[in-house]
């Protein structure tokens, strides 16, 4: 243990001046090209969120089309495949990512760490708008000849540049193309999240006193940066493959009867390179999710974190064994089962970090004040899902489990609810919990909680039948059963039950759209601190916070960001910049 | 795909080294009053962000070279020869790193017009590379190597263009600090700002000479050889 010197009220002097902020004179930098973190993060939420609702409504499509199968005239094979595809790459890579690094990254890093704005405030800028044209590439391909690539969202070789998958022509290339300027976007945006966790944090706050949210989020970057460059060459080859004719990936292969100009590559290869980034694209989503529900947690609870220490060790050990886990994407892939085995193996090593993780949230709640506000209930229902998905990802996990279970509809339920489901309900609860900081009122409450159980409910009652539908076999990626005797007439009911409560969970979002827009102007005020909570952003000099996030004097960092329930303190949370109290030293001196 | 493990595992060791050093051992729930930060002055944030992006790009070519290294197992790989430009082009870069390590001791002198003509000289001298490979891509070309002929071809002209790539982003960082080394140069602050962007300059072109000679020895064949002794010492 280092003996901390614990300065009794008596702050030494900054011996670094203040930064010197980027002022915007025009309406354009000030809102359009803005260098402020916040602005930025609202550019990067509101477009997330918009693609968010398309990918929905593609899912939607895909649905209808597995229950009706012929009812929507315009889903041939084709157009279901391209559906898939789109609604993939749009939710993992354009929507989760970016909200929960670009969007509560760029908000929340600088805010609770008490800077002024992130370090690099310029790449910042250049990093949404990157994003945005790698959007703009993504939606453009709708309307290229061909369409959209239908190659699924894994890409995988050789069937994504050979003839008979849809978006041959065009597609592909601007998926692939789109990925990049993707990369190059996030990768600046990235360099700032985490040089600022570095170097922009104010006087006192030491590393371990950040919230777990900036944990999260600063792990999951760090992640990112080292991941997204394996799908940066597999896409840089593949491109090469489809426009120059090289073999990375393709192999020696005969198309009607003609012999193409491949040969030698390895599909192999890009399987490697793509779950290289894939798995570790999994934590980078959870991570962040993790951080934000153990802050929202402790401040619905009225309780401080339970092994603040702990969730720290387990997030930074999540970040890195899930570098050595991809393999376990590719059981099927032929590879050795010795390899298999030593994949198995990392892959449920990360369920006792995890699991960690779940206790703590379980006994910060045990005797806490709990609330249950909107952002808690959703909070709560994120426990509960990703413990269900996580607990499918042990089945599967192990090789001889998976290679039965390998492209069924287990596969499509496990990661809904352990990528898909449970990472959205963090990310409302999350937008719940900090609209008010934002734009400084409260969302409408009774919505909310409608919002909240038709979501809730409604996912499990999508994806647990789903669970069933795998292990009686249905594959996944199918776009009809057709008249397979082996499936019976449930299967087939099921499947119209699942896409009737989507359409239904579906429509409920646009309740929660509604909401956002509604509560802009009719919400009830906030206030600086409406959920009274601890940490820094909450005790801003104006809400919405000013260019420059604090006024004149930066925030001075005294305790940790969890005081619910002080013995002794005048009221149930003290702020992070509050002064020693007095006989407070004595009564908690380690 | 060990080598790219093996890169990260040392990323790892060094971000594991660096949170040792961070005080994680600590139990903040007792801990109420102000911590200053550790003594000792904290490095400007733009060689943190450089250092972080190094690893990013370090990445970049480690799984590059991951997969020549996998993609050299298949029987067709037909390698093709290493030009002997190649090493003049080897001197150049080594010349330009030189040339920005000499202006960054110029700088420490004050000496400014030391400062400008290191910083032409290694501009001169990276520009040349980039020349001097693309005249070794043209004579490839010219004596059939073309792209698709062959993966090994493939995998040169995709590794060299990936590293010029990160030259001529290199260069751009370059081209700014001569700017600033011209403009008008009073103050301490503009001063410190020159003296830190040489040095951020030297740092990158240190790892770009790095990756190259990795490259060169992937490319010249040697790392074949030494490939076939990690195999059998696996198998």
């Amino acid at each position: 243990m280092v003996d901390v010197p614990l300065g009794v009220g008596g702050v030494p002097p900054a011996e670094v001046e203040d930064v010197e902020l980027y002022h915007p004179k025009s309406w354009v930098t000030h809102y359009v090209f803005s260098q402020d973190a916040k602005i930025i993060a609202v550019q990067y939420s509101v477009t997330a969120l918009s693609i968010g609702l398309v990918a929905l409504m593609l899912s939607w499509l895909m649905r209808v089309q597995l229950a009706f199968p012929g009812a929507l005239s315009f889903i041939d094979a084709d157009a279901y495949y391209q559906l898939i595809t789109m609604h993939g790459m749009m939710m993992v890579v354009y929507v989760l990512t970016a909200l929960f690094l670009g969007g509560f990254g760029n908000y929340l890093i600088p805010l609770m760490l008490g800077a002024r704005d992130m370090v690099f405030p310029y790449a910042n800028m250049l990093s949404f708008w990157f994003y945005l044209l790698a959007v703009v590439v993504l939606f453009a391909s709708f309307a290229v000849p061909g369409g959209p690539t239908g190659a699924g969202w894994t890409l995988y070789p050789p069937q994504s540049i050979t003839a008979g998958t849809p978006g041959l022509a065009w597609g592909i290339i601007m998926m692939l193309v789109s990925l990049m300027i993707f990369i190059i976007g996030f990768t600046m945006g990235g360099l700032n999240y985490v040089v600022t966790v570095l170097q922009g944090r104010t006087r006192g706050m030491t590393l371990m006193r950040m919230p777990l949210t900036v944990w999260g989020i600063f792990t999951a970057s760090v992640m990112a940066l080292l991941a997204f460059p394996a799908l940066f060459v597999g896409a840089v080859m593949m491109l090469f493959d489809r426009l120059l004719g090289t073999s990375f990936f393709m192999p020696e292969i005969i198309e009607q009867g003609a012999r193409l100009p491949y040969g030698g590559g390895s599909p192999i290869l890009f399987q490697h390179l793509f779950w290289f980034f894939g798995h570790p694209e999994v934590y980078i989503v959870a991570l962040p999710a993790f951080g934000i529900v153990s802050d929202l947690i402790s401040v619905h609870a009225r309780r401080n974190i339970f092994g603040y220490r702990m969730m720290v060790w387990a997030i930074v050990a999540i970040g890195a064994l899930s570098f050595v886990v991809w393999a376990h994407h590719m059981y099927v892939s032929g590879m050795n089962p010795y390899f298999g085995f030593f994949f198995a193996t990392t892959t449920l090593i990360i369920a006792i970090p995890t699991a960690i993780k779940v206790y703590n949230w379980v006994l910060t709640l045990w005797r806490g004040d709990i609330h249950l506000t909107v952002p808690m209930l959703f909070a709560l229902a994120f426990i509960v899902t990703f413990v269900n998905g996580g607990l499918t990802g042990l089945f599967l996990g192990n090789v001889v489990v998976d290679v039965p279970l390998s492209d069924t509809m287990f596969v499509v339920a496990h990661f809904h609810m352990v990528m898909g489901v449970a990472p959205i309900l963090v990310i409302f609860g999350a937008l719940y919990h900090w609209y008010p900081k934002v734009t400084g009122r409260l969302l409408n409450v009774p919505l909310g909680q409608l919002h909240f159980w038709v979501t809730f409910l409604g996912a499990y009652l999508i994806f647990f039948p789903m669970h069933y539908l795998g292990l009686m076999g249905v594959p996944r990626r199918y776009y009809e059963m057709g008249e397979t005797a082996i499936y019976p007439q449930s299967a087939h009911d099921l499947n119209i039950f699942i896409t009737v409560t989507a359409l239904l969970v579906g429509a409920a979002q646009f309740a929660f759209v509604f909401n956002l827009i509604w509560s802009l102007r009719h919400g009830r005020e906030a206030g600086g601190n409406p959920w009274r909570a601890c940490s820094l952003e909450w005790q801003t000099s104006a809400t919405p916070p000013p260019h420059g996030n604090f006024g004149k004097e930066l925030p001075i960092v005294y305790r940790w960001a969890y005081d619910y329930n002080v013995p002794g303190a005048p009221e149930d949370f003290i702020p992070q910049n509050q002064p020693p109290l007095a006989g407070e030293i004595a009564s908690r001196a380690p | 795909m060990i080598i790219v493990v093996a890169f990260l595992a040392i990323v790892i060791v060094i971000a594991a080294w660096w949170l040792s050093t961070q005080r994680i051992m600590s139990k903040p729930w007792l801990e109420i009053g102000f911590i200053d930060e550790l003594p000792g002055v904290r490095p400007p944030p733009t060689k943190i962000g450089l250092g972080i992006f190094l690893a990013v790009a370090g990445v970049l070519f480690a799984l590059s070279i991951s997969a020549y290294s996998m993609r050299l197992q298949s029987a067709d790989w037909w390698p093709l020869p290493a030009p002997r430009l190649l090493w003049f082009n080897t001197g150049l870069l080594i010349l330009a790193g030189a040339a920005l390590e000499w202006t960054k001791r110029q700088s420490r002198h004050a000496d400014l017009d030391g400062v400008r003509f290191g910083l032409i000289a290694a501009g001169v001298f990276t520009l040349a590379f980039v020349i001097g490979q693309l005249v070794v891509w043209r004579e490839l070309v010219g004596e059939g190597y073309f792209l698709a002929a062959n993966p090994a071809n493939a995998f040169f002209y995709l590794m060299t263009g990936l590293h010029m790539l990160h030259v001529l982003g290199g260069l751009v960082a370059l081209a700014r600090v001569t700017f600033r080394a011209f403009g008008s140069y009073e103050g301490r602050g503009e001063r410190d700002r020159l003296r830190l962007g040489l040095e951020l300059c030297a740092i990158y072109w240190h790892f770009l000479l790095v990756v190259w000679l990795v490259l060169f020895a992937l490319i010249a064949g040697w790392a074949g050889e030494f490939f076939e002794i990690c195999r059998q010492a696996l198998s």
